[in-house]
């Protein structure tokens, strides 16, 4: 079932990430855009967060600001209640595109990952084993990223993004660039190391697919047309592994989509005012 | 695909451009009947009498000794200079006009300079080698790590790679193709230097093949000779060498399209 959080219901002392009244500018080379604007949340230990929006809404802005790699221009984003300052590998990041360094094999790719967290040798050949066999890619560890078929390669930039073990997995439209075969099976996996993490990990992925979000997360965070702010949020109480033809989750879909709707017909209402 | 197969197809068209080059100057040749202009023939016997006396052969071993150290040396300064530059905006904006100032001097520039301050010696020669060719590896190497997409760079820092490992381990690896051309580059610059510097710096011991090219009394033949010498030992460095190295680290990345 999904209703609107209040504020009471987030008991915990210290979220895993916080966000106060953060801005964020795009950069650009002429003058910056203001992407989202004054948006406030927390997210637990454990949580898989989707935060959902139209495209230009400021998601991936967030999310940048959450990993570390851009900076916010007001508000502030914290990690276990400290600024976060920069990127970290307690914060693991799955880009739109796959990422993967196109001069390394698949597993090199993943042992890399490691030896940049200080792993030893012996357990990152271990640790990289057990990755490719958790993401089907044992038989692919020494291909070259370019052999690999798209979903295969966001499939070994998830192992690759894990295999360090970080306490927070960003994604950003991750699965935007792959058919629907190849997302449905990484939303399965992604679906299942979050569960197998047994609350030890947080998910905080950006998409515009609102059935993606329904599927994989807690709570959803629908934000506004540019300059994003908080529309609403949605949780979703449905057991997992999540079926997209589920009662529920359908009827919750379609409550968002029609949320976005007005959302978008408002915005584009607004511009014409102009 | 068989290997007969493969070097016809690897060794086909460049030897079909010299048939046709070595054609057309042998109309040429045929057509102007001047002593100017040579027949490819009597530059063959000329290669050959060469051969038998030993001169190109000297020459050849002693130019390319030069030129390895040379190259070598413009490499080492050419990489680290451009490294360093690509990482530092203040040191880049101030110093990458003095590198393109020294790209854009013409070699023979180099040598008076050279005899003033070398004598004319072996050193002379080596230094109008270098100077003259690691701007071209400097610059090469700025460029090679200003295009590394910076979505490598990111996705590094957020796997935990900071200031040397990020350098170490994502910028350069993902510059290297670039490095490679710049390989390509610096070595056409080393050879046509070392050549203006043999040229003109001709004192005893310091024949090599440009030298071959630079005594007035030599027999029009013979000095064709030395110069096919000189671009085939250029053409054959540069296809086995560097262009073999751009297309296995291309093909690698899947840069490269099959055909």
């Amino acid at each position: 079932m999904a209703d609107v959080v209040t504020a009471s219901e987030l008991r915990q002392p210290v979220p895993k990430l916080e966000l106060r009244n953060l801005t964020v500018a795009r950069r650009t080379t002429g003058e910056p855009i203001v992407a989202a604007t004054d948006v406030s949340f927390e997210v637990r230990r454990g949580e898989f967060v989707c935060l959902l929006g139209p495209s230009g809404c400021g998601k991936t802005s967030i999310l940048n600001v959450l990993a570390g790699l851009d900076p916010a221009t007001a508000g502030q984003a914290l990690l276990d209640g400290q600024p976060i300052a920069g990127p970290g590998p307690d914060r693991a990041v799955l880009f739109q595109e796959p990422a993967l360094f196109p001069w390394l094999s698949v597993r090199a790719n993943i042992e890399l990952a490691l030896e940049l967290e200080g792993v030893a040798s012996p357990e990152r050949a271990e640790r990289t084993n057990r990755w490719l066999a958790k993401v089907h890619l044992d038989r692919w560890a020494e291909a070259m990223p370019h052999e690999l078929s798209a979903g295969m390669r966001q499939r070994a930039a998830l192992a690759r993004a894990l295999a360090a073990d970080p306490d927070v997995l960003l994604g950003d439209e991750p699965f935007g660039a792959l058919d629907a075969q190849a997302r449905e099976l990484l939303q399965d996996e992604v679906q299942r190391v979050w569960v197998e993490s047994e609350g030890r990990k947080t998910f905080v992925f950006v998409t515009h697919n609102v059935r993606e979000a329904v599927v994989l997360a807690d709570r959803v965070l629908v934000m506004s047309a540019a300059p994003g702010r908080l529309l609403e949020e949605f949780r979703i109480h449905t057991e997992r592994p999540r079926d997209l033809d589920d009662v529920l989750v359908t009827r919750v879909v379609s409550e968002i989509h029609g949320l976005l709707m007005r959302e978008v017909d408002a915005s584009v209402a607004r511009e014409m005012a102009r | 695909m068989s290997r007969a197969r493969w070097l016809a197809k690897e060794l086909g068209p460049p030897l079909a451009g010299i048939a046709g080059t070595v054609l057309v100057w042998a109309v040429i040749a045929a057509a102007t009947a001047t002593n100017a202009i040579p027949s490819p023939a009597a530059v063959w016997d000329a290669f050959v009498d060469g051969l038998r006396d030993g001169s190109i052969q000297n020459a050849a071993v002693k130019t390319l000794i030069r030129l390895a150290f040379s190259f070598a040396v413009a490499v080492g300064i050419g990489v680290a200079l451009g490294f360093a530059l690509a990482l530092n905006e203040f040191a880049r904006r101030s110093i990458r006009p003095l590198v393109v100032a020294l790209q854009i001097t013409p070699f023979v520039a180099w040598v008076p300079l050279a005899v003033v301050w070398f004598g004319a010696t072996e050193r002379a020669v080596v230094f109008v080698a270098i100077v003259g060719s690691f701007p071209a590896m400097t610059l090469a190497t700025i460029q090679a790590i200003r295009q590394v997409p910076p979505l490598y760079e990111r996705a590094g820092r957020t796997l935990g790679a900071t200031g040397w490992s990020l350098y170490r381990k994502v910028i350069f690896p993902a510059a290297l193709p670039g490095v490679v051309a710049g390989l390509q580059q610096a070595w056409g610059f080393a050879w046509k230097a070392l050549m203006a510097g043999e040229l003109v710096v001709a004192a005893a011991g310091t024949a090599g093949l440009g030298h071959l090219l630079g005594q007035p009394d030599q027999p029009v033949p013979t000095l064709l000779a030395a110069l096919a010498v000189i671009l085939v030992i250029g053409v054959a460095v540069d296809y086995l060498a560097f262009g073999q190295l751009d297309r296995r680290i291309r093909r690698r990345r899947g840069l490269l399209i099959e055909t």
